[in-house]
């Protein structure tokens, strides 16, 4: 399988070898920051035409069609159209916290963005706690949302931001406690060796009951934890017209634009991680023929294929379901998902104890 | 009618009657209270159909439908008149029947007629700046006087009650529409959820409900002042534009009430035809009720499932009355085009197409167990409450209250037509929207007897050039999408009419917002309000 590390490291040695250390680490620091960023408009982009063509076929529609092949280009005209749009700035707002908060919402998620393992050798941040960096910088987004429905005086606005503020938090948990699980079986938190652990099975698989549970939570989790339908209260556009992004305009929506839709697709990639291999091929033990196969397909289309499938799952979700009521969503949490992550947690530590898994 | 009139001379020696297609009574305002209470609780009317402002120069007054649903649905008309035009004050009944609670602050509005003791007697319709009464025949409608005014309402909160103390002395007490540290939020007039311009002020306790206040009179349109100085075939189009899911139901109610009063006989075909265009139209409103119910509840797709079948009724309808809205299909004495020749192929393959198109419906929606959740138990209304304040159509029939107009006083040929009246007994926002679905299916029962029934014969009757209604009143009510329509018309022989007042449904389902939201949260006030259907130029006619 190509290792995506020998472009890297040639590189890191191409620059090394011309210049001194701290001038060749900035100019790599530069060159990711700005892979980073392109990668993530990108993918926002993608992300936004992804959604709009798969309801449209859900509901029996075509979605956008005019602009270039298949409306392909809807996207970019759409984004242009959000770049050049004024930023309204309304009376009685905290003017510095409702500027501040769109960033905050978006560096989280970038951040979030840089710590997925993209492909063989294609990582940007490999720490030894990856997974619970990846949960601490994706809490950093709430306050985002909480300081946006605070700051622009406006009820709904608060009564979005109230609304998030009490579901992502209690989602939080079973969020965590459904990777705690995969962290307990894998026995470590770096993301590299997640990936590696898998190479002989998925989690999903090699868990079996335990993990099935565990993944099936997390995709639970993850849709309210990125705000989407059915817990998509904080937005909620029948109540509150558009929850705690009401009064924003211009790029500052943007922002919020994207970050939904990067999030979306982040928790797509931490699930693909913890349960679906990350970059691994499938690969089951015994079949080296069908392994064999199975390696020449990129690792980064794997990730990519893994991400979209369970993208495609919670787009799913969005467009078929009602939305839950706020009492209804937080009762699910804490009466039925929370306990049930416990359980399953203690059920995991049971399973690895003695060695009831593959 | 002869007991009724012995009762009444008991309880009212006083009172004039008048022979009519319905008893007619009237009663000096001292004696209204006291008679209005004894109808309610010992002839058992218990439910105020209409109420309608009347101006007849020399006085005001008030003119009020009663109907007793126990008693089949025998109806009374009681006149009440003041003399008084500086300060004319009436009674209210708002407290024996709630529905006359918006009623009679429309009637306030419009006439400027003060009714004691009721709780809230604020204009409706107008902003509360406005000069004049627009309903009265001597208004002065200068734009000088009344000019566009480009400022906010000013204390909107403000309300007053003219409250009777013992000795009979009337005096005004003023009154807040909200505490002062309620938290009010807005929802509308601008609101993706409230169907229209229709604005609601919630006082919310966190997410709870505690009082809705509805503002309404965003895209009111004058249709009864202006068709005091119209002809009676240009008064049609205006039905169209009221509630516009019933625009067939509406106009053929208008067309009715004229033909009444004409003595005309329509021909048999064009009521088969008017029948089936009808049930056409309730098809149509009941699906994008069901649309818009699940986009309320946050399903989009369910949405435009709705929308995919309610095409092809809009497609029949287009290719016979030559509009998808707005058909201006019913004229006086029958309808104005002929069928189009698809038109039985079309609706065959629309009865055909529906069974399966439901079962697709309950699939996506109905069975999903977060829709149960949101829809029952929500928005309470009790059988009882339902007949005080008049919630007729699906939503009185989802709180088992029998009161299909359809059946109740049958008019054109449904006496002769096999179809259910479906009742659901949740009395909750789900049974609501369980009986729409149900009555698609009876209003395809009804299309299936039809449409290879459908007689050769004119279209319609013979009219007069000139259509003059004798002197007199009349009043119609048909069975429209979102419940019972009524069309009430005074003559004075002229070729326009004195008064026309338009009773409509969803006038009456707003006015149970209050009651059905309190203790609910803020997104229940959402499914509360697609459950109920209300549409808004029904209610700002």
């Amino acid at each position: 399988m190509f290792d995506f590390g020998i472009w890297t490291s040639w590189f890191n040695n191409l620059l090394t070898g011309c210049m001194p250390g701290w001038a060749a680490t900035l100019i790599e620091c530069v060159v990711i920051g700005v892979l980073v960023l392109a990668t993530y408009a990108l993918l926002a982009l993608f992300y936004i035409l992804y959604e709009r063509k798969l309801c449209a076929w859900f509901q029996c529609r075509l979605g956008p069609m005019r602009v270039g092949k298949w409306g392909l280009l809807q996207v970019f005209a759409d984004m242009f159209k959000i770049l050049i749009k004024e930023l309204i700035s309304l009376k009685g707002t905290d003017k510095f916290l409702f500027k501040l908060a769109p960033y905050l919402v978006i560096t989280s998620s970038v951040v979030m963005l840089a710590c997925l393992p993209w492909g063989r050798g294609l990582q940007i941040i490999n720490y030894n706690i990856g997974i619970f960096f990846v949960l601490a910088v994706s809490s950093v987004g709430v306050l985002g949302i909480l300081l946006a429905g605070w700051s622009s005086n406006n009820k709904y606005t608060l009564i979005g931001a109230m609304r998030s503020g009490a579901q992502m938090v209690s989602y939080e948990l079973s969020l965590g406690l459904a990777i705690i699980t995969i962290v307990l079986f894998a026995g470590t938190m770096n993301i590299n060796e997640l990936v590696y652990a898998q190479n002989d099975g998925w989690f999903i698989f090699k868990g079996h009951i335990p993990a099935i549970i565990a993944f099936l939570i997390y995709v639970i989790a993850a849709t309210a934890e990125t705000n989407r339908g059915p817990f998509d209260l904080p937005e909620a556009e029948h109540e509150l017209t558009a929850g705690y992004h009401t009064e924003y305009s211009g790029i500052h929506f943007g922002f919020f634009y994207l970050a939904e839709y990067l999030n979306l697709f982040i928790v797509s990639g931490i699930a693909s991680l913890m349960f679906l291999g990350g970059w691994m091929p499938l690969h089951i033990p015994g079949w080296d023929g069908f392994n064999e196969v199975m390696n020449w397909i990129p690792s980064i289309v794997w990730f990519l294929g893994k991400a979209f499938f369970i993208s495609y799952v919670i787009i799913w979700f969005k467009w078929t379901f009602p939305r839950v009521r706020i009492d209804q969503m937080l009762a699910f949490e804490w009466k039925y998902l929370m306990p049930f992550s416990l359980a399953n947690l203690v059920l995991m530590a049971v399973f690895v104890a003695l060695g009831w898994h593959f | 009618m002869s007991d009724i009139k012995e009762r009444i001379r008991k309880i009212c020696p006083s009172a004039v009657f008048e022979d009519g297609e319905i008893l007619f009574v009237e009663v000096s305002e001292p004696e209204w209270y006291g008679f209005a209470k004894a109808l309610r609780d010992d002839l058992k009317f218990d439910l105020l159909s209409a109420v309608v402002g009347m101006d007849w120069k020399d006085s005001l007054g008030v003119v009020y439908y009663l109907t007793s649903t126990s008693r089949n649905w025998e109806m009374i008309v009681v006149k009440v008149a003041v003399a008084d035009r500086e300060n004319p004050m009436i009674h209210s009944v708002s407290d024996l029947w709630h529905v006359a609670n918006f009623q009679e602050r429309e009637v306030f509005d419009f006439y400027g007629i003060k009714f004691i003791n009721h709780p809230d007697m604020r204009r409706f319709f107008l902003r509360n700046d406005w000069v004049g009464y627009p309903l009265r025949k001597d208004y002065d409608a200068n734009p000088e006087i009344n000019p566009i005014r480009l400022t906010d309402e000013i204390n909107e909160d403000d309300s007053v009650s003219y409250v009777e103390d013992k000795d009979g002395k009337v005096k005004a007490v003023k009154k807040n529409v909200f505490e002062k540290e309620d938290y009010v939020v807005n929802i509308g007039p601008q609101h993706p959820s409230t169907h229209g311009v229709m604005r609601f002020r919630a006082a919310v306790d966190g997410e709870t409900v505690k009082k809705v206040d509805v503002v309404s009179g965003y895209i009111h349109r004058g249709i009864e002042k202006l068709s005091e100085g119209m002809t009676y075939p240009q008064i049609l189009h205006f039905t169209d534009r009221m509630d516009y899911m019933s625009a067939h139901q509406n106009r053929h109610c208008l067309c009715m009430c004229i033909e009444k009063a004409l003595g005309l006989e329509v021909p048999r075909r064009a009521q088969v035809i008017r029948v089936m265009m009808d049930e056409l139209m309730r098809i149509s409103s009941h699906l994008l009720s069901f649309g818009c119910t699940a986009m309320d509840l946050g399903a989009t797709t369910a949405f435009f499932y709705g929308f995919r079948e309610r095409e092809m009724v809009l497609d029949i309808f287009e290719k016979t009355c030559g509009a998808r809205m707005s058909m201006n299909y019913n004229v006086i004495g029958g309808v104005i085009a002929d069928l189009h020749p698809d038109f039985q192929k079309d609706v065959k393959a629309l009865i055909e197409i529906m069974p399966s198109r439901l079962k697709e419906y309950h699939k996506v929606f109905t069975g999903n167990v977060i829709a149960q959740n949101r829809m029952r138990n929500v928005g309470m209304l009790s059988k009882e409450d339902a007949v005080n304040y008049a919630i007729t159509g699906p939503s009185g029939r989802g709180s088992n209250w029998s009161c299909d107009c359809r059946k109740k006083h049958p008019y054109s040929i449904y006496a002769e037509l096999d179809f259910n009246e479906v009742l659901e007994d949740g009395c909750d926002s789900f049974a609501r929207y369980m009986v729409r679905m149900r009555e698609i299916e009876e209003s395809c029962k009804i299309l299936a007897q039809l449409v290879d029934q459908i007689p050769d014969g004119p279209i319609r009757a013979q009219v007069p050039k000139l259509i003059k209604l004798p002197e007199g009143r009349w009043y119609q009510q048909v069975e429209a999408s979102r419940g019972v329509f009524g069309v009430y018309i005074e003559s004075d022989g002229q070729k326009n009419p004195y008064r026309v007042h338009f009773q409509s449904p969803c006038f009456n389902l707003v006015g149970v917002m209050d009651l059905t939201c309190q203790g609910y949260m803020i997104a229940d006030l959402i499914t509360i309000g697609a459950a109920l259907d209300f549409v808004i130029p029904d209610i700002d006619r």
